[in-house]
């Protein structure tokens, strides 16, 4: 399980904790998030600015 | 065929820049920008230091990687002087002019200076981009103590970021609180205790009055007439929209650059988006505000109009010592705050006289709740 980090906000997302309260369940690895998906704190998609590991 | 020209180089303009090119791969794109031209995210300013970032390495892509990317023309170093609205031309301040057929204003905010007194008042940094953060880092280089004018959002999230380089910050404002303007009074002494635990220091109810040189440092004197000694002071007092070349060439203007529902301006193929803009009177200096008028404006320009929506927008701050996360009630919205807290959670809720729930701070482990609360909370501009 690995954390990912949003490069424009800093928010992260750790793969084992998943996002239940968005219906990403917990353990999602990062390339099964739908590609839909937007970051919840900056709203910018999934698509254009891709998590980097940390 | 003239370009759609976008002016500024923040994340309001490669984001509009970005989903324009998504739509349209056609119509030439050019961003004039005074600065470097490179893309860097602006909120990871404020949290740049615990993750050992430099100058450098915040910058994600440089300026030619987004030009190739965007398949758009970007002149860096160039600021706008001008512009014709008539014409539908701007002109840069080494002369040149060029044509557009759309005009994006993405000009972004200038820090306050706070109005101080003494020989080193202009020693007072503020970190407003990255050139600003490249001085301040290698300014920091040995700090022991930094003093922070301003217990609003940056502020707060700057001192966080400074104990992770062992410095220790005090941070001073006229408040009685941190984050005065954006929590209810129990959830700021959540966060103050909170802050304070891990180091930070608060000194409130006073105002900076002067800077002087003091050794190899700096001497602050305070209104109630102590003086607080640092290595380095920052400022970080509040953003004022840019106006002025909107202004120059007779577009209205309020604080911001005034833009309606479209976000167009007053001015006939001139928008304005992100910190400069003030779309019917609010001027919300976000990153969530600025990715809805980015792709608002994206379609618009790309023959579909649409008027950006605000749905209830959260502000995270960026303080890992006490994850908050506020969703201000609307200016003008009638309600009362109610707050609970523990040891390891805040929890505030700004509910209108029909148990509408209008607004909501979350602080510590009640962070976990935003999705469920924001679902709640109505849009700010719904759609009509």
């Amino acid at each position: 399980m690995k954390t990912y980090i949003c490069i424009v906000c800093g928010f992260l997302y750790d793969e084992a904790a998943g996002i239940p309260d968005e219906g990403i369940a917990a353990g999602t690895a990062w390339k099964d998030v739908p590609q839909d998906w937007n970051c919840p704190d900056c709203g910018v998609a999934k698509s254009d600015f891709e998590m980097v590991q940390v | 065929m003239d370009p759609v020209l976008v002016v500024g180089s923040g994340l309001a303009a490669y984001t509009l820049a970005r989903e324009f090119r998504k739509l349209d791969r056609q119509t030439p794109l050019l961003v004039v920008s005074r600065d470097a031209a490179d893309f860097y995210s602006k909120p990871m300013l404020s949290n740049a230091l615990a993750g050992n970032k430099t100058a450098l390495s915040l910058v994600m892509k440089s300026c030619d990687k987004m030009a190739a990317e965007l398949n758009a023309t970007v002149l860096a170093h160039s600021s706008v002087d001008s512009i014709d609205t008539q014409a539908r031309s701007i002109t840069t301040a080494q002369g040149q002019t060029h044509r557009y057929r759309d005009l994006v204003l993405a000009l972004g905010a200038d820090a306050t200076r706070p109005p101080l007194r003494g020989e080193a008042a202009e020693a007072v940094l503020s970190v407003n981009d990255l050139g600003d953060y490249a001085h301040f880092s290698d300014a920091l280089a040995g700090a022991k103590t930094v003093a922070i004018l301003g217990a609003g959002l940056i502020g707060c999230e700057f001192a966080n970021d400074m104990l992770s380089r062992g410095i220790v910050p005090t941070v001073i404002d006229l408040a009685q609180q941190p984050l005065s303007r954006l929590l209810p009074q129990q959830a700021s002494v959540y966060l103050r205790s909170r802050l304070e635990a891990v180091g930070v220091q608060f000194r409130f109810d006073v105002a900076a009055d002067r800077v002087d040189r003091s050794g190899a440092g700096f001497a602050i004197a305070l209104s109630d007439g102590t003086i607080l000694q640092a290595d380095l002071v920052l400022s970080a007092i509040g953003l004022r929209p840019r106006i002025a070349l909107a202004q120059g060439c007779g577009i209205v203007v309020n604080r911001g650059v005034a833009v309606d529902r479209m976000l167009a301006t007053s001015a006939r193929n001139v928008y304005a988006i992100g910190d400069c803009a003030e779309v019917e009177g609010l001027n919300l200096p976000y990153v969530l505000p600025l990715m809805q008028q980015a792709r608002a404006l994206a379609a618009t320009l790309c023959g579909t109009p649409s008027a950006v929506l605000y749905p209830a927008m959260p502000v995270v701050v960026k303080t890992p010592a006490c994850p908050t996360v506020v969703c201000p009630p609307a200016a003008g919205a009638q309600g009362q705050w109610s707050v609970e807290s523990t040891t390891e959670a805040c929890e505030a809720h700004y509910v209108g006289s029909d148990g509408t729930l209008l607004g909501f701070a979350l602080l510590g482990t009640a962070t976990a709740k935003r999705q469920s609360l924001l679902a709640q909370v109505p849009a700010l501009l719904a759609a009509d």
